[in-house]
């Protein structure tokens, strides 16, 4: 008892930061398992509906607010879709992860210009920041709500993907994209609904994580975008419940290394645990066994 | 091209044209007041050097190995503390490691060499910390490659970014402190008075990644590049090659990551983070991957853009528009979208995969005045290209549009259910692992 006692609040953190990650880690895992592109700009688009949610809740009321995150985030990554990636669609590979670099310097440059630098705070949502007592830890109630949140629309997501006609587009899709091309599956609307889902959670995501951390700056997208794009790579990339577990082991992980002292290194752990990953078993914890990585 | 020079003329323009720029940058240093803008120029070609220096190591691996690596910034700030530390002078210890007692290293390689020989013993001392860098950094890299180079294309990317900022954790953890000075900056240390000292470190490093590129180590990596079964098939040992190519470049952003710790005089882990690797992954694009020289140019216009042409856009002045819109933070934006278009429309960049020669610019200087007088038609012939395209573009969805609604009052009348299939002219060889 005595144990958990002194960790129940950093795993109760890391389960919520999981959570948070989890819901960044799908847009990456469902565009990677389609596209073989990590798609760098991700993170910035999450870091953009946190600042949109800032500029948005001076004149909206919350509910509208939110709606509109989530709308903001999904017209910005099917651009991004349209605009950078679409046409370096029969590229070599390493100039579109170029144009997802370049998107990503241009969203962090331009929420600088934005913001002046200056990190902006997160409003306040009161439901969201009531404090809770579970045994020996104190915490927010957004802290209990995330992984709820989080497993409630996994579960639906993967009823999409294994239920509805979109669903198995995406399936095949990501198994082979030529074919399912000569196959007659329209490509292009299998990629944007992909990104519709994954900009749509990574919205969600942002919302759950800066209720959290409350400050909000330009850089604070990348950290838990290449995060969530380890926790995608530690499941297996392409698998949504592989993202997630992965995402959810990433946030526990880095919250015991907090608790213990290493704060410093709770970033450098995730990217230890991505080259161990890929060392040990490059397919992942839940990943098919032929793609080609290493 | 109707005549070639011979190597004698061709090694004496790249003399007399190398020698010049020397000449001319010493002075311009030595002479040009503070405050002028042609100061700026000074400042540019120095932090373009460096800039070029560190594009092209990354060049060497991106553009000629076919390495798709992100590590650069961290290895560049390891370069620039081990330059750094050994360079403090014993008498500034206390001042910069206030909070670690004045550290753990009491003496500077620079005053030992100074006090024994002189003003020679002072370029020394500058000279043998670098090295060490450029040394030491080679070694993390060889260290890390071992494990990282059995990677691919994205993976290799995302883990090497992830050891950079493992270095950058790892540089600023409060327990190395009495070494690193933490996450304090470190400054005082010995830096160079005169911008030749990094254009000649630079220039002699980026001679020696050609003269690498041009040996039979260069055509291995160029094979691996192009073909990883092949080259392995022609012999050529993929791990050693590739590590080769990996710890060389690495050895090569150590020192342009100490010229950058002189160049400002005080160093932070903070700024070498993803960004600073994006930024040296641009301008390689910008150059164009697989070109040194592209790199080079890369590297002077992006320097010049974001330090010099572009700083009216903060300022709120422009080439004479003035705009409320130009506020601090507005060039960066400017720039990003120039470097997306670049990206998306201009995806060879500057050079291509092409090389500087002097032959090369002879003729394109020749070329040139017919080139701008032709340049007014060639535009004409490009617009009745593209819209001939796009006539031929809405031809064939119109006809789509047709047969589609063919077919549909096809099937509504049932007579879908009786066309024969078409018969196929082609066959369609499918490619498996297509991606």
């Amino acid at each position: 008892m005595g144990f958990l006692h002194t960790w129940l609040p950093y795993i109760l953190a890391g389960i919520a930061v999981g959570g948070q990650y989890a819901l960044i880690a799908i847009g990456y895992t469902m565009v990677y398992g389609i596209l073989r592109l990590i798609n760098f700009a991700h993170g910035d688009v999450f870091m953009w509906s946190g600042l949109i949610m800032v500029y948005m809740i001076t004149v909206l009321p919350l509910w509208l607010s939110v709606i509109l995150v989530i709308l903001f985030a999904i017209v910005l990554g099917t651009t991004i879709e349209k605009v950078a990636y679409r046409p370096l669609r029969s590229a070599p590979r390493m100039s579109i992860m170029i144009s997802a670099i370049g998107v990503s310097y241009l969203l962090q440059n331009f929420a600088l210009y934005i913001t002046g630098g200056l990190t902006k705070t997160y409003p306040a949502i009161n439901w969201l920041q009531k404090t809770v007592t579970i045994g020996s830890a104190t915490t927010k109630m957004v802290t209990l709500i995330t992984p709820i949140l989080t497993i409630v629309l996994v579960v639906m997501l993967v009823m999409l993907i294994k239920h509805t006609k979109i669903g198995m587009a995406m399936r095949a899709v990501s198994r082979d994209f030529e074919t399912s091309s000569l196959m007659g599956i329209d490509i292009n609307r299998v990629i944007t609904v992909t990104f519709v889902i994954g900009c749509a959670l990574a919205a969600i995501g942002s919302i759950l994580y800066f209720s959290n951390y409350t400050g909000i700056n330009p850089m604070s997208g990348a950290m838990p975008g290449l995060k969530a794009f380890v926790a995608a790579v530690f499941g297996g990339i392409g698998s949504v419940p592989g993202a997630v577990v992965g995402a959810f082991v990433i946030g526990i992980c880095e919250n015991l290394i907090k608790g213990a002292g290493w704060t410093t290194f709770s970033d450098a752990f995730t990217f230890v645990l991505l080259i161990i990953i890929l060392m040990v078993k490059p397919t992942g914890l839940f990943g098919e066994k032929n793609i080609d990585k290493v | 091209m109707e005549t070639r020079l011979n190597k004698k003329t061709r090694a004496a323009l790249s003399v007399i044209a190398i020698a010049l720029f020397v000449i001319l940058v010493f002075l311009g240093d030595k002479y040009i007041s503070a405050g002028s803008t042609w100061k700026m120029l000074i400042t540019v070609i120095e932090k373009g050097s460096i800039f070029a220096l560190v594009a092209a190591s990354m060049n060497l691996l991106n553009g000629f190995t076919g390495l798709f690596s992100l590590g650069q910034a961290g290895f560049m700030l390891i370069g620039a503390y081990s330059y750094a530390i050994f360079t403090i002078p014993g008498k500034s210890h206390d001042a910069v490691y206030q909070y670690f007692d004045g550290g753990l290293i009491k003496w500077s390689i620079v005053e030992i060499l100074e006090g024994k020989m002189g003003i020679f013993g002072h370029y020394l001392g500058m000279f043998i910390p670098m090295l060490f860098a450029g040394l030491f950094v080679a070694l993390i890299a060889f260290l890390i490659g071992i494990p990282v180079l059995r990677l691919k294309s994205d993976y290799l990317a995302i883990a090497t970014l992830g050891f950079a900022e493992i270095i950058r954790a790892f540089f600023q953890w409060n327990t190395l402190g009495p070494v690193t000075n933490g996450s304090n900056v470190l400054r005082k240390y010995t830096t160079y008075n005169n911008a030749i000292f990094p254009v000649i470190v630079a220039g002699i490093s980026i001679a020696i990644i050609l003269l690498l590129i041009n040996s039979t180590y260069g055509r291995a990596f160029k094979a691996i590049r192009d073909d990883e079964i092949a080259a392995e098939a022609m012999g050529i040992n993929l791990f050693k090659h590739k590590e080769l190519s990996f710890v060389i470049s690495s050895f090569f952003a150590g020192i342009s990551g100490a010229l950058l710790a002189m160049f400002q005089t005080t160093i932070n882990a903070t700024p070498f983070n993803t960004v600073m690797t994006y930024e040296i992954l641009l301008i390689v694009v910008i150059g164009g991957i697989g070109s040194i020289t592209g790199s080079v140019i890369g590297a002077f216009l992006f320097t010049a853009a974001s330090e010099w042409w572009l700083r009216g856009l903060d300022a709120g002045k422009w080439l004479g528009i003035q705009s409320s819109l130009m506020r601090p933070g507005f060039r960066k934006v400017v720039f990003a979208v120039l470097i997306m278009l670049i990206v998306l429309f201009y995806a060879q960049g500057i050079m291509g995969t092409k090389e500087f020669s002097w032959d090369g610019f002879i003729g394109w200087w020749k070329k040139l005045p017919a080139a701008i007088k032709g340049w007014p038609q060639k535009r004409k012939a490009a617009a009745a290209a593209k819209k001939e395209a796009r006539a031929v573009k809405a031809a064939a969805k119109a006809r789509a549009k047709e047969a589609k609604q063919d077919s549909e009052m096809k099937k509504a009348s049932g007579a879908a259910l009786f066309t024969p299939l078409p018969m196929t002219d082609h066959v369609v060889v499918f490619d498996k692992e297509g991606k």
